[in-house]
């Protein structure tokens, strides 16, 4: 048993410094090459008008008809950073399964058009819960809506949109993109 | 570009950064782990533990200091969390009770990031970055150092020694873990991952909501809890959340971290008994075991099967836009054929098969390629059952590299290869069998609700750390059941290594003979992946077949 309290000693002892270099060296080590590129390292705001109104990487919940809506969110109350997460519900939940088809006649029906268009990211929920994308098909969708109640053109919308567009990485990585924090704020530097 | 091709290409990409990379960085770990000279720094540190780097160890001292080292590392978290009130950059978090704060404490040191928290509303910073992050480096530079003491007993001959434990896990960390997580954790933070001490900064929205922007040192820690196979998330959402991974591109340099180690140290292997092939045929074996869970995953989650997906146009339920399904599937893959538990999307939700999958991965033992070190020192026992089942059907002493597998080495394989079913299995029966503990756990019915079980002990006792997380596993009863699953499920097969370890270090090599086993070839390969998935298919068939597979036929 000594031999074990004695290994146990030891073992502290490293542990202590070993806390210190990668508990505190580390991180900070990290933190001054971020300080080199501040808007990266703290969040990617999004500023409008020199307001931050968000961040890029974290979507919102809107929910008038002059926004471009984001995915459904089970994060609190919907996009709480403070409660990330997803459902966690089965591919066979009857509860799941009737939420689903009650987003779909909702989106349909606000966006006028035939349940079968409504795309696969307008009816699910996020693992996040702070997914700030959409799929240029829902953002389609949403297009004439955002126009009408706005009084801008189609097309005026429809470039924003277009800006607000990432293809795949390499061409391979990830899918095609609409981030709706940027285009829901490019929106609003229109009206100011 | 047509997704199926995307999906395809970008596996390809993946396989080449790794094919280029494992046979430098296994050549260096090589060199780490056999070099006699010490760094000034790693001097240092031995001087403050007061430990004589160049004596060599007896199997058994290794193991004790191994498990002193560990149980400290264990009360030491404990106290930390127990305690984050007290201490700085808290951010107003209370202290966790007693029996999550075991769980956590356990779930860190045995490199398993089980958790039944959310970061966000539980850990402040300190807790985080000095208690989590930091055992995400050493509970990783453990497991690597078992790795290690077990290929120098296939290594070395007529010695009972093994190495130095300290040695093995001060250099693991300072010249392996800390160099590639720091510069991880930089091009994290250029691709958009957070790296700062704030709490949740509120900002007024577009529509003029509040909404709390949450910081912290989380680049930093994400690029450990990859590279290690660590697993636990800075939030409850992990890898899913935008400020740990950010977009297409540091997804799959995650999935590249968390696989570089585990695929290089074959190659490693293979330098340190002097035959490289021997590590080719480890590497051929695992490699080909993670293609087949990754294909199979990949195809499941982007045809959609099932009901809800079905009826949604897609298996898009808890997964993220900028992923898609084929980037989530490799990562689900990708992460329990390793010890990691990171997501990206969230498993419950994947369809039948696809969440089987991934279920099946970690019954396979975790050796495809499985975590940093426990996967190559899992493959090694497979494949001395297989060289004996190999020399039992030809009716010769079986032997591999050169060490008589006798009685006492199968003994010890035996005993590994029973430890983690038997405690798997157990676990989950005992919950499954009490009407009390389902109802306090279980969210679904059916066969999904004992996925959800068989999944939290799959999880815990291989020391993965992913979860079908619909179940409520922050019940007192769950959370000290699970930190046992972690504790035996960990350190039991390890001592069990090191007893094997000292075993084949101290007997002679004998001169291969035209009797001998090639243990280099493709049918070796061929043997060894089946040895894998007949153990795991005898022992697991009837669980699976009552869960996830009734579940994908319904």
């Amino acid at each position: 048993m000594s031999a074990f309290l004695k290994q146990s000693l030891a073992g502290l002892r490293v542990l202590l410094v070993m806390t210190v270099i990668l508990g505190l060296g580390y991180p900070l080590a990290v933190y001054g090459v971020g300080a080199l590129m501040p808007a990266r390292a703290n969040g990617s705001p999004v500023v409008v008008d020199g307001e931050t109104v968000g961040s890029s990487l974290i979507g919102q919940t809107f929910d008038g008809d002059e926004w471009f809506r984001t995915r459904p969110s089970v994060a609190g109350d919907g996009y709480d950073p403070l409660a990330s997460g997803a459902s966690n519900l089965g591919p066979e939940n009857p509860d799941l399964l009737a939420t689903v088809q009650a987003r779909r006649a909702e989106v349909a029906e606000r966006e006028d058009v035939d349940p079968d268009r409504v795309p696969v990211d307008a009816v699910t929920a996020s693992g996040s819960g702070l997914d700030p994308h959409i799929s240029p098909e829902y953002a389609d969708l949403q297009v004439e809506r955002v126009a009408r109640v706005r009084g801008l053109s189609d097309a005026v919308v429809a470039d924003l949109v277009a800006q607000a567009t990432t293809s795949p990485e390499l061409g391979f990585l990830g899918a095609p993109r609409v981030n709706v924090v940027e285009l829901n704020a490019a929106l609003l530097a229109l009206e100011e | 570009m047509p997704v199926a091709l995307a999906a395809v290409l970008q596996v390809g990409f993946l396989v080449l950064l790794l094919a280029a990379v494992h046979v430098p960085l296994g050549n260096y770990m090589a060199g780490v782990y056999s070099g006699k000279r010490h760094l000034r720094a790693e001097r240092a540190v031995y001087r403050i533990g007061g430990i004589d780097p160049d004596s060599d160890q007896h199997w058994s001292v290794y193991a004790r200091s191994l498990l002193a080292f560990s149980a400290v590392s264990i009360l030491v978290l404990y106290l930390l969390l127990r305690l984050q009130a007290y201490l700085p950059l808290s951010l107003g978090m209370t202290g966790l009770a007693p029996d999550g704060a075991w769980n956590t404490a356990v779930s860190f040191v045995t490199n398993t990031n089980w958790q039944w928290y959310s970061g966000e509303s539980t850990m402040g910073h300190l807790a985080q970055m000095g208690g989590l992050a930091v055992q995400n480096f050493l509970s990783a530079a453990v497991g690597i150092a078992v790795a290690i003491a077990l290929v120098r007993g296939f290594a070395r001959q007529g010695t009972d020694r093994i190495g130095n434990f300290w040695v093995d896990l001060v250099r693991g960390t300072v010249r392996i873990l800390l160099p590639i997580a720091f510069l991880a954790a930089i091009v994290l933070v250029i691709g958009g991952a957070v790296q700062n001490f704030d709490g949740a900064r509120e900002v007024t929205t577009i529509t003029g909501e509040p909404q709390s922007i949450v910081g912290g040192p989380i680049a930093s820690q994400e690029a450990i809890k990859n590279l290690g196979t660590n697993g636990g998330g800075f939030f409850n959402a992990n890898s899913a959340h935008p400020f740990e991974n950010p977009t297409a591109w540091t997804n799959l340099v995650e999935i590249f971290l968390l696989l570089v180690i585990p695929f290089s140290l074959p190659r490693t292997f293979g330098r340190m008994v002097g035959n490289h092939r021997q590590g080719t045929a480890i590497v051929s074996v695992m490699a080909t075991l993670w293609l087949a869970a990754v294909t199979i995953t990949t195809w499941a989650e982007m045809r959609g099967f099932g009901t809800v997906p079905g009826a949604a146009g897609g298996a898009m339920e808890g997964k993220e836009l900028r992923f898609g399904p084929a980037a989530s599937a490799l990562f689900g893959a990708s992460t329990t054929g390793t010890s990691t538990g990171s997501v990206n999307s969230f498993h419950d939700s994947y369809t039948g098969l696809g969440g089987g999958v991934t279920l099946l991965n970690m019954m396979l033992g975790e050796v495809a390629p499985g975590g940093v070190g426990a996967g190559l020192y899992g493959m090694l026992v497979m494949a001395v059952l297989a060289v004996f089942l190999a020399g039992l059907m030809v009716g010769r002493t079986p032997e591999y590299l050169g060490k008589k597998i006798g009685r006492k080495q199968v003994t010890l394989v035996a005993l590994y290869i029973l430890t983690m079913p038997t405690l798997l299995l157990a676990g989950a029966a005992i919950t499954a069998a009490s009407p009390a503990l389902v109802d306090a756990s279980v969210q679904e019915s059916g066969p999904h609700g004992l996925t959800e079980i068989l999944y939290a002990y799959a999880s815990t006792v291989n020391n993965n750390g992913s979860a079908f997380a619909g179940f409520g596993a922050n019940t007192p009863y769950q959370n000290t059941a699970l930190g046992l699953a972690m504790l035996f499920g960990r350190f039991v097969p390890i001592a069990l290594v090191l007893a094997l370890a000292g075993s084949l270090a101290s007997q002679r090599k004998v001169s291969e003979t035209t009797g001998t086993l090639p243990t280099h070839g493709p049918v070796f390969v061929g043997l060894l992946g089946f040895v894998v998935l007949i153990v795991a298919g005898l022992t697991f068939f009837p669980a699976l077949a009552l869960a996830p597979l009734s579940e994908a036929l319904l």
